[in-house]
């Protein structure tokens, strides 16, 4: 079986946002990237997979040289192979026409991505991929077994799961608890180092939508604090001051 | 021409969380000279999918044929890219929802259009077409200009306030064909909680972390929840410990909800919980430890102990009721 992993490169959960030039860029300054936490966990699905029925994993990232120490961690949790489209997305469908294109190429049966990238939290790349692609694509998938040409997955619905079953290949938007995040070992951060690292350009997009500017919300004002042992007022505070019972 | 707007169903009527997204549609209508059409898929009476004309829409087109009773997000898509294709629709309005992204993506890419999900206030037409939408979980908004000949934009809770009028809507049942290739998948079985509150959904959320202390301690959080109205929710360990089902995880990699109250019990205000929350009109942090960072994202705070404070608030509740 073919597994490809596409992942995003994202600041850090814990990071502070803040722009730069104009609010026209993020300030990187001080800031942390990681796989996106989503990604991470339909990668480590990905290698269980593989420990269990053989197969290979390519991973995919479309984005700029400094998402290869990503691309890196990615190969040393048990990717056998990298492609990185170079360019910096802007846009779902942009990156979506990308992810495709490699996809075309490659033939695989799964296509694995997390259920959104904590970035831009669109959601939308599983099923632009899969329309582009002409397969079927289902979000968020939070189990999945492989059983000869069909997969078993649950997705999350409003208060609870669906259980599905469907013939390869597809595409899944992944979410916990479908694996746990895994940590490279040190074997795994060696070899990474002499895996294959593929760069190619972008294949040519229509124009869609465009970035112009970033802004922050306003600040939180104080916080009103209420003695334990009046807890009882803040029902009335929320009735009178804050309007909202 | 119309503007067309996708609308969610429970138990055949329309989720709140999309009448909003009538309401937005209706008023993007309006910019454009032109009317708003709804699509419902799914069971619904006549009568209540009518009153998607209370919020602006003339029509509702109406797909319940028995193979949509599923929620399955291709057949969906095949459904709206052929509604947008009959209205010759330009802009499609979708409630955000991991459904709706779903189905909006899918038809992107059908009709090459352009998408943009996660949009929190009314388009800015003053130079071309540009929306403002939240990026980094909450923490930021980026302004997009949109440019494709057709738009798909995904509202996000509150990026209007949704006034309910008189008018109504014409229903027409509306049932196109649909490819093979969008059933591909079975459905084996679904595990749903039923009559709970849907946390997207809720004006009211009350929420547990660790300080709870064990799922046999929930008791006063749940009376709180009750008298209040509100859907209950938890922060990532506790539904990793199991003391809470997955679906109420509430963060950066659970749900994020916009709720007008969100009470946060026990819940120390890591910053991955926070990027779920931070759209909530007015928080609550309940926490005894005064330096927890709930309380620098709270509007109002209360140092104490969860086991005590819960059962005075409920009893004020009931109380002022
Ligand atoms: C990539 C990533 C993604 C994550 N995503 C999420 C997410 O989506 N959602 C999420 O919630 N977390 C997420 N986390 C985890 C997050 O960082 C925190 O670890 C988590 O939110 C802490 O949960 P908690 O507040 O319930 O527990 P704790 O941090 O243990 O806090 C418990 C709190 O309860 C208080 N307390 C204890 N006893 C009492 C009592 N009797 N009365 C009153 N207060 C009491 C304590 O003072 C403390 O503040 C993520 C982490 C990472 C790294």
């Amino acid at each position: 079986m073919k597994i490809l992993v596409c992942i995003t490169n994202v600041p850090d959960t814990s990071a502070k946002i803040s722009f730069t030039d104009n609010n026209t860029k993020l300030n990187k300054a001080g800031v942390q990237y990681m796989i996106g936490p989503y990604d991470d966990y339909a990668l480590a699905r990905a290698v269980e997979l593989k420990e269990k029925s053989g197969g290979s994993i390519t991973v995919l990232n479309v984005g700029e040289a400094d998402s290869d120490p990503q691309i890196r961690k990615a190969l040393a949790i048990g990717a056998d192979d990298a492609i990185r489209v170079n360019c910096d997305p802007q846009d779902s469908y942009f990156t979506a026409a990308q992810i495709a294109a490699v996809a075309k190429e490659g033939n695989y049966d799964l296509i694995l991505m997390g259920r959104e990238s904590i970035d831009f939290n669109s959601g939308v790349v599983h099923g632009l991929v899969g329309e582009m692609l002409g397969i079927p694509s289902f979000s968020p998938v939070m189990k999945l077994d492989i059983e000869g040409n069909i997969a078993k997955f649950a997705r999350e619905i409003e208060g609870g799961k669906e259980h599905l079953e469907a013939p390869l290949p597809l595409v899944l938007g992944c979410q916990e608890p479908i694996a746990e995040w895994k940590i490279p070992n040190m074997r795994g951060i060696m070899t990474a180092r002499t895996k294959p690292l593929k760069v190619v350009e972008p294949v040519e997009v229509n124009d869609l939508a465009s970035l112009t500017a970033y802004s922050l919300p306003a600040p939180k004002g104080a916080c009103k604090m209420i003695p334990a042992d009046q807890a009882e007022t803040l029902i009335s505070l929320l009735k009178t001051e804050a309007k909202v019972l | 021409m119309s503007v067309l707007i996708f609308v969610e169903l429970d138990n055949g009527s329309i989720k709140k969380t999309s009448l909003e997204a009538v309401a937005y549609g209706a008023a993007v209508a309006q910019t454009q000279s032109t009317t708003a059409t709804v699509l419902a898929i799914g069971n619904a009476d006549s009568n209540e999918l009518a009153k998607a004309g209370a919020y602006g829409a003339s029509k509702v087109l109406h797909a319940n044929e028995a193979a949509l009773s599923n929620e399955n997000a291709m057949a969906y898509a095949s459904v709206l890219a052929a509604a947008v294709q009959q209205e010759s629709s330009k802009i499609v309005i979708l409630p955000k929802s991991g459904l709706s992204d779903a189905m909006g993506a899918r038809v992107a890419a059908k009709l090459g259009a352009s998408i943009v999900s996660g949009v929190t206030e009314l388009p800015d037409l003053s130079n071309g077409f540009q929306v403002k939408r939240s990026i980094y979980t909450g923490k930021a908004f980026a302004t997009v200009e949109v440019k494709g000949d057709i738009k798909i934009l995904g509202i996000k809770k509150n990026a209007i306030e949704a006034q309910e009028g008189s008018g109504t809507a014409t229903v027409e049942s509306f049932n196109p064909s649909l490819p093979d290739g969008d059933f591909t998948a079975k459905v084996i079985n679904q595990e749903k909680a039923s009559g709970e509150l849907s946390l997207t959904e809720a004006d009211i959320i009350v929420s547990g972390g660790r300080g709870m202390k064990g799922p046999e301690h929930w008791q006063p959080l749940l009376d709180l929840a009750e008298a209040l109205g509100a859907a209950t929710g938890c922060s990532k360990p506790v539904s990793d410990l199991d003391w809470r089902p997955h679906h109420e995880h509430i963060g950066q990699t659970g749900i994020k909800v916009a709720p007008n109250l969100y009470i946060a019990c026990g819940i120390s205000g890591a910053i991955q919980h926070l990027a779920g929350v931070n759209s909530s009109k007015v928080i609550v942090a309940i926490n005894k430890d005064p330096e927890a960072p709930f309380f620098k994202a709270a509007d109002y705070g209360i140092v104490g102990d969860v086991f005590d404070v819960l059962p005075r608030l409920t009893k004020a509740v009931k109380e002022s009721k």
